[in-house]
């Protein structure tokens, strides 16, 4: 597990998109910074909230991140789990270490899963660290009308952050389950993030309404909820029992093919 | 076939790879056919054949990568692949070439590999990758990165990994590919080494040369098939040995010796026509225990009128035996 995480975060590749990943909330805030105060009503959610509170640069990342680039870099590191071992061709050396098929697997969704919190945290923390260098801090507005004070507000975006890391964990399955059909990592890759998009726009087709409730997307811009007075937990439940229920179909979907798969490459 | 008996090796000792009937399909592709290999404990066992003959996807079901569409394999004495966790771990492996992360140093991969084994001890870890290093001459590539290795220093890299733990068996495909003549005489030294410490080593190779100065014994693969299997003095007897008679009188050598039942090939003629020419025969197998003696042959010639100026019995070179196994050309079988 250690050997797995080091070669993971040893790849230029992962820290890449960390950056990436960080530079949007910093060019959130200083786009805001730069041009003055946006139109109340006009773009993403929050957007016109940050210059009366840093804070809000983390929300309107979130949101932002959220439906394309969170999904396309953890769609990236999931495909590549299984396939991209294998086009190296370091999948046969493992196995006959021996590593354990079963053993691998789990250890390399592990590797997935650590990978969605590292990306969701480097959002929060660049945002969190650009919204208060650039805009005044101080008690925040809920969206149900009360003022907490500033570390209050750090929690509950922590607990956002908590939201949209669970909301990855079912595509890191999706994504785990297709590295496991190829040997082609960009063709795994690729497939993970068509699906990522394809069941937002399925999401947003009305006459689809009860395939919507199965889609892994369905919850991931829900976390609204949270930044309520009492905090509204129904979403964040609805979100976790869906992500779990996908991460245990696929996850044994991939088990199921792995276990007996000849390894060719 | 003249493979030893089923279940033990020429020495009564244990086979350490057995397998029965084993075959691999590929579709409607017969990869591997119906394979009854057995390999002695403590052999140098040189497994041969052309590309595409199968001896790769072998290695892969001996190694449980791979799932046989029948037929059982053993390895150390165990099935396969049921115990692999109790096999592989004294198995050590280089499988169709080298392959490691570029990004990460030689050390470091080695690193990773020996840690992708849950059972392998890590206090011993930085020590044994160093040792392995040496072992294969990388002592001082170890801290630069893999993308940065030439191809020969993958293939090294690769042995090194095959010799991180002591190792009962040491299954190696192709393991000179890509290697300076240099690096080909230390891989030879280093099979050595491993089989005096008693390991026995599986040796996979498209090159005879390469395996004829290693090994103990060989199987011939072509096309899926095991087409022989033994001791290397055992294949080298099996060959047909050559009659060869230089004389001015080829029609009439070649006449007595048909006679006799050998089997001439036409004359060559050597530089010097006056010399004459060159005949050789081979002896068909089927007449070899009842084939004249080669003094009987001379005296045969001799008494026809053939002017004999040279005369010699050769016993054919394992080249001449695997190309008669396997087929001479570049076609790549199937």
């Amino acid at each position: 597990m250690a050997s797995e995480l080091s070669v993971m975060f040893r790849r230029r590749r992962t820290w890449a998109m960390l950056a990436a990943l960080a530079a949007i909330p910093v060019l959130i805030a200083v786009a805001v910074r730069v041009t003055g105060a946006g139109q109340s009503g006009h773009g993403p959610a929050f957007l016109d909230r940050i210059t009366q509170n840093g804070l809000f640069v983390v929300l309107t990342a979130l949101v932002l991140c959220t439906p394309l680039f969170l999904p396309l870099t953890v769609g990236v590191v999931a495909g590549d789990t299984v396939a991209g071992e294998a086009g190296l061709g370091t999948l046969r050396y493992l196995l006959v270490a021996p590593a354990g098929r079963a053993r691998l697997l789990l250890v390399k969704y592990v590797g997935a899963a650590v990978f969605c919190l590292a990306a969701t945290a480097s959002v929060l923390l660049a945002g969190t660290v650009a919204g208060l260098a650039l805009f005044p801090a101080g008690p925040v507005p809920l969206l149900s009308g009360e003022l907490v004070d500033g570390w209050t507000a750090e929690g509950r975006i922590l607990l956002v952050g908590a939201y949209v890391c669970v909301s990855l964990l079912g595509l890191a399955a999706v994504g785990l389950f297709i590295s496991t059909l190829t040997d082609v990592p960009v063709g795994a890759m690729a497939a993970t993030i068509a699906l990522a998009i394809a069941a937002q726009l399925l999401d947003a087709l009305p006459q689809l309404d009860w395939l919507h409730p199965w889609l892994f997307s369905h919850w991931w811009l829900g976390f609204a909820d949270l930044l309520r007075q009492p905090v509204e937990w129904t979403s964040f439940g609805n979100n976790a029992a869906l992500q779990l229920g996908y991460v245990l179909v696929f996850g044994a979907l991939a088990y199921g093919r792995f276990a007996t798969k000849d390894v060719l490459s | 076939m003249s493979g030893p008996p089923q279940g033990s090796g020429p020495d009564g000792g244990a086979a350490v790879i057995e397998t029965r009937g084993l075959t691999k399909r590929f579709g409607r592709q017969t990869a591997v056919d119906g394979l009854d290999l057995s390999v002695p404990a403590g052999a140098v066992f040189g497994f041969l054949g052309p590309n595409g003959s199968g001896k790769t996807t072998t290695i892969r079901m001996l190694l449980g990568l791979a799932n046989a569409t029948s037929g059982t394999a053993s390895v150390l004495g165990q099935d396969m692949p049921g115990r692999l966790d109790a096999v592989l771990p004294r198995v050590g492996a280089l499988v169709e070439g080298p392959a490691f992360y570029p990004f990460l140093s030689g050390t470091a991969n080695l690193r990773r590999l020996d840690a992708a084994d849950p059972h392998s001890p890590r206090a011993t870890r930085r020590q044994r990758v160093a040792d392995a290093l040496e072992r294969v001459g990388l002592q001082h590539a170890g801290s630069k990165k893999v993308k940065a290795y030439s191809l020969g220093m993958k293939q090294r890299l690769g042995l090194a990994n095959a010799l991180l733990r002591p190792r009962e068996l040491l299954v190696l495909d192709e393991p000179t590919n890509g290697l300076d003549p240099q690096g080909t005489r230390e891989v030879r030294n280093l099979v050595r080494s491993l089989a005096a410490g008693g390991a026995t080593v599986f040796v996979s190779s498209h090159l005879l040369a390469e395996v004829e100065q290693i090994c103990t014994h060989a199987a011939v693969m072509r096309t899926g098939r095991l087409v022989a299997q033994g001791t290397l003095a055992g294949l080298r007897a099996a060959g047909q040995p050559l009659v060869v008679v230089r004389t001015p009188d080829a029609g009439a050598a070649r006449r007595v010796l048909d006679s006799l039942g050998l089997v001439p090939g036409p004359p060559t003629h050597g530089a010097d026509m006056a010399d004459g020419a060159t005949v050789t025969a081979k002896l068909p197998a089927a007449a070899r225990d009842g084939a004249p003696r080669p003094e009987a042959i001379v005296a045969a010639l001799v008494a026809d009128g053939v002017r004999v100026r040279g005369f010699s019995m050769e016993s054919g070179s394992l080249e001449d035996r695997f190309v008669e196994l396997t087929g001479e050309g570049f076609d790549v079988a199937r």
